[in-house]
């Protein structure tokens, strides 16, 4: 173990932070998706894979990199309210598992239609010129591409969170995933709400996987992985939880990081027995059920 | 006077439950109607079924010259029926301010919020007392006064109250009951489910009495104040 410095740990610790950002925007939309609408998205990794793709396409058509930024999350955010209107929409008050299987196969049916679309293998995605090389951060030089990454997952999370505490929108969104009733008897449609929380979700979910292919390409499976780990956070952070979801994201996220450092080959297991020790401790997650934003 | 509301034999299920059995009544308006009956009569199940919320019902529903029964529980509210549930649904995690707002979001009659919030000071200083404070951390009195100042603001035309005084100080009933009068006299159409039946019967114009998920009995609210054996028989627990 000789080599390993503070200064190391806490570039290790940096990186943790900036995979934890991803994990957090994945986490973030399938919290908000089961705690309003009770849907556990299988699909949320296809969504992930999606975003990457539709920013290849723009880029293809000449956008830049920023452009595919902004527009990538909304469109796909706009796929996943016709999948909400459509596909879901009859499904609500069915039970759990209907959504849940339906997104599982709708999962298939995307990564299919991108393979078709784009081919099997993996497509590389460049690093936008400013946003090449690497800083100075006191600890010592880390990437600027992580950097950014870290800092739109925070003002993702800031603007959302901003949303749901200070506009008339997320004042109806806070209500209705406690009480949707109330908010029907109060005089709101809350059908088309449950639309607008399915494009904020999936969008989320475009927008982190927009921000990881630069770091590792795009390829048709990108989500499965990632999907795996965002129930963990989802589960560790506490269903419905938001504040859950971003700490737990965080932690997960370091606790990749510093696995990988120091036992490579249990990076990925770490993350499950991380939820398994949270599991046995707080079967609730950190803040299960205790409320969107509380 | 002119019927407001009128309900002609509505039926309602839950699951296989066959709960209200060709209910038929009137509300006319600037009119307080009681509806009394022991526990499981169906009283509940009636104004639910009115405000939309019982997934299989039929029957007619017609209110202000509207047939309600094709249309969704938040088209109804517009419409102007305001309805404070039984168990009064303060929303947690909420403050009194926000779950005032949320009843002023879908409101026909746009007012400013500040207005609101004076109206319903003066109305119940004890909230105005406590507006950035959790709703749900209050005494279920102030809760009961938040229920019905959330889906007052509004300005419904008929305000349909399932069992006010549920759990809250005779002190505040009292209140509360002086509020509804004056509600009345201000142009506010009330129908009034209610297990205090001598409070109830004493506030209100008309009566209808519930058993078995049908309407018994329907009288002056002071005929039926003095009818001890109507009232024993089918109100008395």
């Amino acid at each position: 173990m000789e080599g390993i410095t503070l200064d190391l740990l806490a570039l290790q610790i940096f990186t943790g932070l900036a995979l934890g950002a991803i994990y957090v925007l994945m986490a973030l939309g399938m919290s908000l998706l089961f705690g309003m609408l009770t849907v556990v998205n299988f699909a949320h990794g296809a969504f992930y894979m999606v975003g990457a793709y539709v920013a290849v396409a723009l880029l293809g058509l000449g956008a830049n990199f920023w452009v595919c930024l902004f527009f990538a999350p909304i469109l796909v955010g706009l796929l996943g309210m016709l999948v909400e209107r459509v596909l879901i929409r009859p499904l609500y008050g069915r039970g759990i598992d209907y959504p849940l299987l339906l997104t599982f196969g709708l999962s298939y049916v995307m990564i299919e239609a991108v393979r078709i679309l784009f081919g099997t293998t993996g497509i590389s995605f460049d690093t936008p010129d400013v946003l090449v090389g690497a800083a100075d951060i006191g600890i010592g030089y880390f990437p600027i591409y992580r950097l950014f990454v870290i800092g739109v997952a925070a003002a993702a999370v800031l603007g959302l969170w901003l949303f749901l505490e200070r506009t008339p929108y997320g004042l109806i969104i806070r209500a209705g995933a406690r009480d949707p009733q109330i908010v029907r008897i109060l005089g709101i449609d809350v059908g088309r709400v449950w639309l607008v929380v399915f494009g904020i979700g999936t969008g989320l979910a475009a927008l982190a996987g927009m921000l990881a292919a630069p770091l590792q390409g795009a390829s048709p499976e990108m989500g499965d992985s990632v999907l795996a780990i965002a129930f963990v956070v989802t589960v560790v952070g506490g269903m419905g939880s938001l504040l859950g979801a971003v700490l737990a994201g965080l932690l997960v996220g370091v606790v990749v990081s510093l696995a990988s450092l120091f036992a490579p080959e249990m990076a990925q297991v770490s993350i499950f027995a991380l939820m398994a020790v949270v599991l046995i401790i707080r079967p609730q997650g950190f803040f299960g059920r205790a409320g969107l934003m509380s | 006077m002119t019927a407001m509301l009128t309900v002609e034999g509505m039926n309602a299920w839950y699951g296989p439950s066959h709960i209200l059995q060709g209910v038929d009544l009137e509300v006319r308006r600037g009119e307080i109607v009681c509806l009394i009956g022991r526990n499981g009569a169906g009283k509940t199940t009636t104004l639910r079924t009115i405000m939309g919320l019982v997934d299989r019902s039929t029957g007619r529903v017609v209110f202000e010259g509207q047939d309600l029964m094709k249309r969704p529980a938040h088209i109804r509210n517009r419409l102007g029926l305001g309805y404070v549930p039984e168990e009064r649904r303060i929303v947690s995690g909420l403050t009194v301010r926000e779950n005032l707002r949320l009843g002023l979001l879908a409101s026909a009659v746009k007012r400013p919020e500040r207005v609101v919030i004076d109206e319903v000071a003066t109305i119940f200083p004890r909230l105005a007392e406590r507006l950035d404070q959790t709703a749900i951390t209050m005494s279920g009195g102030e809760q009961q006064m938040l229920a019905i100042a959330r889906a007052t603001v509004s300005q419904p035309k008929l305000l349909m109250l399932d069992e006010p005084s549920e759990g809250i100080m005779p002190v505040l009933v009292d209140e509360m009951f002086e509020l509804f009068g004056r509600m009345r006299d201000g142009g506010t159409t009330i129908l009034l489910v209610e297990q205090n039946v001598e409070l109830a019967l004493a506030l209100g114009d008309r009566a209808y009495v519930m058993d078995g998920g049908g309407i018994v009995h329907h009288a002056n609210s002071a005929a039926l104040l003095a009818d001890e054996a109507t009232k024993e028989r089918y109100c008395s627990v």
